[in-house]
């Protein structure tokens, strides 16, 4: 039945691209069913009735399987529909490519959720290049700035990771032994430590390159800040969370693999902490500071995957999956809602050049409230949804630390905490800029409107589930309790 | 039913069609193109009550013909791409026209459907060829047929160029063939293959090797490997469009049909000499891929690019023939063959139909001439997309699932290096491909009238997209066409 899910937009893109009705009525319509369905699915998300299984191909086995795999899956796809919800509901889409532009925001939303739904190997790849076609074309044709540079780059890079991943994933299959693409059986088996290694390294560099890990995410600043936002929330709010979702799922397949290449994750790790959120301080642009750091805080999920290999399987640091996949939660409401707010401003002002910037508080308090509600959210501002997640990853670095010298984790762990200043630095820096100070004039009139009412319903639901997430983190925790891992000790550690 | 009388349908029909040929009005002579795919259907139908090759009452002629899954799905093959090929001559008949007959009439293109059949009639006896001197009499049938075919724009300098470059190194391929056949002859007495593979011992073991590296250039001259892919660039660009595209499928399906009957006894001998010849294709199998690809890359004309890219997937099918995987629970080598040509063979006429409809509207063959097809006429944009992405080989459709069987064999047999390469050559053609669909969106086009398309061209380029991205999702139906393939 999950396949409803994905049917829905899809059908919905495919009536848009046919003409039928109009473009942005159905977009929404759409979109809600689908996240009412999503959220009413939290209720009853373990039933058997959601699962599917349809054998596409008998010789490779491979099939269409879709279901909830583990909690992991259902808070993927409330944040799928969350997003592509607001996705829909947001950003002005130019005069005339309506068809377009809303047929392919629904194309990426159906592409991310078939991806975290998938409970086959081959569909949960295949589902997220289905998504990243029209992100391309939409920032070729639609975005604004250089991007037309920005978008073939990132279809350079993110083809070119999607095939070495590809590689690692045809290694993976065939190294196991396993019969079918199924995720079940591919869990179920194992790989001789020899290829293991091989298979961590492409995985980490072909999911590095989507999630953009150093060295490899210099396409994705330019790509946000040129994509038209609906496409920058997604993407980032949604896709990049893909490489992070593939890699804690397949990690048990070459756990003993994966810890080859610790030290050198952790050193790009870092890397993305602290090196990109140098350069974020140093943007002159709203759009390109938050592209930056989204690349930055991607960092600490990578953290939270390094004490997972560090303690060599889940049950052994039990924090470290939950902790991953809240800062996946978090973070990709947090992004989203600073790409539609940035989009606003844009819009409001014609410019987010932060010089040109300024005193947009008084003609928007109900935007600067909101912005600031977000930014604070992506510091880690105790009560909002990263400080969760946040909190969840650091405790997992320490969480196999028996009192005696600090491992290579724990003293990454030290330092990626100096990225929750970095974050505070560039974003209230921002902030200021752009909302307080002496007020600037860009419109005729000298005059900037506030939020429409229209605006505002996606802004709030965004706002809503970072509040709920971070005064209520058991909200999605729930969901990750493993039947091995008693629950108290989870709900201490959030605590 | 015996199944040589599909041949004997589709080479009489040939016949009579050349002479009913005279009789057609000059300016309808498309009707023979229409008389040329009713025949094919009726082999096409037939093919399925087709049930044996010769009987034992004809022992001599059975060494020569073989009736056996493979050779019933290349049959099966070369009648869909020769009913394809037919209804893009068609549509392209005016260019056709302009180039051999005088204006406003298309006297001159009566012969060139015929030629269809009789190329047809040859590759579907080389499906069945198990013997060298049968293989050698139908590879000459389809060989000198192309030539024709080649050159058949006969005012035109650029069809007449790429004829005679056919020619010549049409005649050297065929002269090194000969010159292997003789070898192989000489050195285990028979000409039958199945025959070959018990003959093998130590000590003919180099004048067989010898003999099989001269078959195997040859060979490369049909499917478009390196060493022998030279001409195909320029004699793709030259020829009538039709023809390219018959070439590049039907002419390189059949090719690799015979690669497979000749390696075959080879590989499975078990001896020192299926390794030898495992290293060979392996070879030939990452220099074609590597050459392909890069090659592709800086290429501005569409025509040229689709030249290219048939060579890459020459290198592409060669992979799983060098990775050789009989009796697994997974697809066998024959197999993963098949399930290639028959994607490559739905994705690759699409591209050509979308390049004879360009090129009616544009005049031009370029990458340019796509630029703004995004806003002139979206529904041939999004198939062009969906087109150029299975040719790329993007996950979901069609095109995907043969470059990822190919490789997976290649991986099961431990290839490493053409392997490697190949994801090489995969990333490159991302590159190179991306770059129309680049132009059809992102770049705008000074001229923004609609295009016209005609509707048999229009209809096809629907079936075809259709089919691309139904197998996409949904690759079994591939699977019952080989599923009885060995």
């Amino acid at each position: 039945m999950s396949i409803i899910l994905i049917l829905i937009p899809l059908i919905a893109a495919f009536a848009i691209m046919a003409g039928l009705g109009r473009a942005k009525s159905v977009a929404t319509l759409a979109a809600a069913a689908n996240l009412l369905l999503g959220l009413g699915v939290v209720f009853c998300w373990k039933a058997a009735i959601w699962d599917i299984s349809f054998e596409v191909l008998s010789k490779p086995s491979i099939h269409l399987a879709l279901g909830f795999y583990d909690g992991m899956s259902l808070v993927m796809v409330i944040l799928s529909v969350l997003v592509l919800f607001t996705a829909v509901m947001s950003g002005s889409c130019p005069e005339g490519r309506e068809r377009l532009w809303y047929s392919s925001i629904l194309l990426i939303g159906a592409g991310g959720l078939g991806a975290f739904l998938s409970t086959d190997l081959f569909f949960f790849y295949a589902f997220h290049e289905l998504a990243l076609i029209p992100t391309f074309l939409m920032i070729g044709i639609l975005g604004s700035g250089e991007r037309k540079e920005a978008a073939w780059k990132i279809t350079i890079y993110l083809a070119l990771g999607s095939i070495i991943l590809l590689a690692g994933l045809v290694w993976l299959v065939s190294a196991s032994g396993s019969e079918t693409w199924l995720f079940k059986d591919l869990l179920a088996s194992s790989i001789s430590a020899g290829a293991q290694s091989g298979i961590a390294a492409l995985l980490i560099v072909g999911f590095g390159i989507l999630i953009s890990l150093f060295p490899f995410h210099s396409w994705a600043a330019p790509a946000y800040a040129s994509a038209p936002a609906p496409v920058a929330m997604l993407h980032a709010g949604v896709l990049k969370k893909f490489g992070l979702y593939g890699l804690i799922r397949l990690y048990p397949m070459v756990s003993t693999g994966m810890q080859d290449w610790l030290g050198w994750l952790i050193v790009l790790l870092l890397c993305n902490i602290l090196w990109v959120g140098f350069v974020t301080i140093n943007q002159k642009r709203l759009d390109m500071m938050l592209g930056n750091s989204s690349v930055m805080h991607m960092g600490y999920i990578f953290l939270a995957f390094a004490a997972l290999i560090e303690a060599g399987s889940f049950e052994a640091n039990p924090l470290a999956k939950p902790a991953a996949v809240v800062l996946m939660f978090a973070h990709g409401i947090g992004i989203a809602l600073l790409f539609m707010l940035t989009d606003t401003i844009r819009r409001k002002t014609g410019t987010v050049e932060l010089a040109e910037l300024g005193g947009l508080a008084k003609a928007a308090p109900r935007l600067a409230f909101l912005f600031g509600l977000a930014g604070m959210a992506s510091i880690g501002l105790p009560g909002l949804a990263n400080f969760s997640g946040e909190v969840l990853v650091f405790l997992s670095g320490f969480e196999n630390y028996k009192g005696e010298a600090l491992g290579c984790v724990q003293v990454a762990t030290v330092l990626a905490l100096w990225g929750v200043v970095i974050s505070a630095v560039y974003m209230l820096r921002a902030y200021r800029q752009t909302f307080q100070g002496p007020a600037v004039d860009h419109t005729d009139s000298g005059h900037v409107n506030d939020f429409g009412p229209y605006c505002q319903i996606p802004a709030c639901i965004l706002a809503i589930a970072l509040l709920v997430v971070g005064i209520f983190p058991n909200s999605l925790l729930q969901f990750m309790e493993e039947p091995e891992t008693a629950p108290t000790e989870i709900e201490q550690a959030s605590n | 039913m015996p199944s040589y009388l599909l041949e004997i349908i589709v080479l009489v029909g040939g016949l009579v069609l050349l002479l009913l040929e005279a009789f057609t009005s000059p300016k309808k002579k498309s009707v023979i193109a229409l008389g040329a795919i009713a025949i094919l259907c009726i082999a096409l139908v037939s093919l399925f009550f087709a049930e044996k090759g010769f009987g034992d009452e004809n022992v001599e002629l059975t060494r020569f013909y073989a009736f056996d899954p493979l050779a019933r799905f290349f049959k099966l093959f070369t009648i869909v791409a020769t009913i394809l090929a037919l209804l893009l001559a068609i549509n392209h008949r005016k260019i056709l026209s302009k180039f051999t007959a005088n204006p406003g009439s298309e006297d001159g293109t009566g012969e060139y459907y015929c030629l269809f059949l009789f190329a047809c009639a040859g590759m579907m006896w080389m499906a069945s060829a198990k013997d060298l001197v049968s293989l050698f009499v139908s590879l000459e049938l389809t060989t000198i047929t192309s030539y024709i075919l080649v050159g058949y724009m006969r005012r035109n300098v650029g069809s007449l160029e790429a004829g005679v470059k056919f020619l010549i190194l049409g005649a050297l391929s065929t002269g090194f063939l000969v010159y292997g056949i003789a070898w192989i002859y000489g050195a285990t007495g028979t000409t039958d293959l199945a025959g070959i593979g018990a003959r093998i011992t130590e000590e003919n073991s180099t004048y067989l090797l010898f003999g099989l590296a001269l078959i195997l250039v040859s060979l490369a001259f049909k499917i478009g490997a390196v060493p022998m892919h030279l001409w195909i660039p320029d004699v793709y660009q030259g020829a009538p469009t039709p023809t390219t595209a018959f070439l590049s499928i039907a002419s390189k399906a059949s090719g690799f049909a015979i690669a497979i009957r000749v390696v075959e006894p080879f590989l499975n001998s078990g001896t020192d000499l299926a390794v030898k010849t495992t290293f060979i294709l392996a070879i030939l199998a990452g220099a074609t891929i590597l050459f392909g690809n890069l090659a592709a890359i800086p290429q501005k004309n569409f025509k040229r690019l689709l030249a290219y890219s048939s060579i890459a997937n020459a290198g592409f099918i060669l992979l799983p023939l060098a990775a050789w995987q009989i009796g697994t629970d997974e697809l066998t080598s024959k197999q993963v063959i098949a399930f290639y040509l028959a994607i490559y063979l739905i994705m690759t006429f699409a591209a050509f139909f979308i390049l004879a409809v360009i090129h009616r509207n544009t005049g031009s063959d370029e990458i340019s001439a796509f630029e703004g097809l995004g806003k002139r006429h979206p529904l041939l944009a999004f198939m062009t997309a969906i087109t150029i992405g299975a040719l790329a080989g993007l996950p979901l459709t069609a095109g995907f699932w043969g470059k990822f069987l190919a490789f997976k064999s290649a991986v099961d047999a431990e290839l490493w290096v053409p392997v490697s390469l190949g994801f090489i050559g995969v990333a490159a053609g991302f590159y190179y491909y991306f770059q129309i669909i680049r132009a059809m969106y992102w770049r705008s086009s000074l001229n923004e009238s609609s295009f016209e398309i005609e509707p048999i061209a229009l209809r096809t380029i629907v079936v075809l997209t259709a089919l691309i991205a139904v197998l996409g999702f949904w690759p079994q139906p591939v699977y019952w066409l080989l599923r009885n393939i060995a």
